[in-house]
């Protein structure tokens, strides 16, 4: 594989920064679709490849596409990120500097929450420690929507959540940040949010719900894969990957 | 990670972090005091740094203009001394040209200077559209769909119209500017104000009109990414008709005296 790049490669480039996620089938759907107009070689298992490539030249620019799995459906996505700053660049012209501050206490309440989520009511309470100006009840409700359309937070039944996205880009910043708070699931060494955690208190060791899925499926009497204790909760079906092709 | 980690830990960046919550702010009044160095003084200049640092340095301008590349605003060379390059402004030029070589490396993108008075660069798509039938790519994303229309009829009734041709014409469209639309929402803020901030329109008061009346005429953007040929062409389609039977727009989008555009477009 040539470490050239070509317009190819630039295209895909081009196509991440328009989109910022897309999922394993999206990814191979663009890939085939910029070899096919530059009249490149193209093997579907070759798409690593081809995005490294693209790393090697992002790389002094302090930019990578990263693969990361989704928490919600135990899929692979793609995303464009930017490693400058460990802090929120990409949000910085977005957002006023008290909004940044709000998504940063969102930030430490999932971090610091069992089950990776973080109410609305608990949100709307935690601006009253602001330092900086001090979000109204509205523009507190008006920013939570512009962060899930924004693709950094997602929503539902009134509770928040990292989004796949955020959680690939800001993955060495919450690991820095929150040394002493992350988990990190047992089965694919990832920064885990919404897990199960093992009930043997001396081992408590965390798995991702896709993963647990994946690691226990098939298995009559699940016991954890670190203590061997009995794993007493309940074992989510395993998520195919949607064929539909959404834009 | 070490990248990441050195990079945080660097002077710059903390500085850059500092200033970040800026970057929307004009720097109008800082063209003053910046005066482009002479090619000796970048030369001297670049001795006192290592490549490193240039390096560094560049990486953070691409940055820069791709934060405002997602909105299509135009960077102004005093707000990009005065917000990044700073200390570095005696090899501004050298960075810039650093800059400009990995948009086209990399990206495809091609850095223009699109007023050289006021010195305002924006980005421009290097690679060519993938159909060579319609403008697909613009006719995917709603918005561009609509300023396609736009483009279309200032270009088809020779490059400038009357402000209400252009409603009109939307409104059979069924894009009314005076109603909410749920695409594009405030179709008329859309039309007057973010399309003529990212300068694929021109927006201008018609003299001595009373009421007040405006007109429409491609802004510097446009002339640079979008392709005359091309929309001739997807009109040829719409209408059935051969793109030659519009002489004077076929002459206007093939011409030779086009020279200018036909180098720098971006769709040819
Ligand atoms: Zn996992
Ligand atoms: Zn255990």
């Amino acid at each position: 594989m040539s470490r050239q790049m070509g317009d190819s490669h630039r295209r895909f480039l081009q196509a991440m920064m328009g989109r910022g996620i897309t999922d394993e089938q999206g990814a191979l759907r663009l890939y085939q679709h910029c070899c096919e107009t530059h009249k490149t070689q193209c093997a579907p298992d070759k798409l690593d490849d081809f995005i490294d490539t693209i790393n090697s030249k992002l790389q002094p620019m302090f930019m990578q596409i990263r693969k990361g799995m989704s928490e919600d459906n135990g899929q692979q996505y793609y995303a464009l990120v930017n490693m400058a700053e460990t802090e929120i660049t990409r949000m910085t012209s977005d957002y006023a500097d008290n909004e940044l501050e709000l998504f940063r206490k969102t930030m430490d309440l999932i971090v610091s929450s069992e089950n990776g989520k973080a109410s609305s009511t608990e949100i709307l309470n935690s601006t009253d420690s602001m330092t900086s100006k001090k979000l109204k009840k509205s523009e507190t409700e008006h920013l939570l929507n512009r962060l899930v359309n924004d693709k950094w937070l997602c929503e539902k039944h009134g509770e928040y959540t990292l989004s796949t996205r955020c959680i690939i880009e800001m993955e060495p910043y919450i690991r820095a940040m929150y040394q002493d708070q992350v988990k990190v699931c047992h089965i694919c060494h990832n920064i885990a949010f919404q897990c199960q955690i093992c009930e043997n208190p001396t081992c408590g060791i965390k798995i991702h719900n896709p993963c647990v899925a994946r690691y226990f499926k098939g298995r009559t009497e699940p016991h954890c894969p670190a203590c061997d204790d009995f794993w007493p909760h309940e074992i989510p079906e395993v998520r195919r990957p949607h064929t539909k092709s959404r834009r | 990670m070490t990248q990441r980690k050195r990079l945080s830990n660097s002077p710059s960046l903390s500085q850059n972090k500092r200033q970040s919550g800026s970057f929307m702010t004009q720097g109008d009044s800082e063209d003053a005091t910046f005066t482009q160095p002479s090619t000796s003084q970048v030369q001297r200049g670049l001795e006192k740094v290592t490549s490193a640092q240039v390096d560094q340095k560049t990486a953070e301008v691409v940055q820069y203009f791709l934060v405002k590349d997602q909105k299509k605003i135009p960077v102004r060379r005093a707000e990009l001394v005065k917000n990044v390059v700073k200390e570095y402004r005696n090899i501004y030029p050298e960075i810039l040209k650093r800059a400009a070589r990995i948009f086209d490396q990399v990206f495809g993108l091609k850095l223009v200077e699109i007023d050289n008075r006021n010195h305002m660069y924006i980005l421009v798509n290097n690679l060519e559209t993938t159909d060579s039938a319609s403008p697909n790519e613009w006719l995917t994303n709603p918005k561009m769909g609509l300023l396609f229309v736009i483009l279309s009829v200032i270009f088809m009734k020779g490059g400038v119209v009357r402000e209400n041709l252009i409603w009109n014409t939307l409104k059979k469209l069924r894009v009314d500017q005076g109603e909410k639309h749920e695409e594009f929402g405030d179709v008329r803020r859309v039309v007057t104000d973010e399309f003529v901030r990212q300068r694929y329109l021109e927006y201008l008061r018609i003299p001595h009109t009373e009421p007040l009346e405006h007109e429409f005429r491609w802004g510097q953007r446009a002339d640079k990414e979008v392709s005359k040929a091309k929309i001739l062409e997807f009109m040829g389609q719409l209408h059935e008709q051969e793109p030659q039977s519009w002489t004077q727009q076929y002459r206007d989008a093939y011409s030779l005296s086009q020279g200018a555009q036909a180098t720098t477009s971006s769709l040819r």
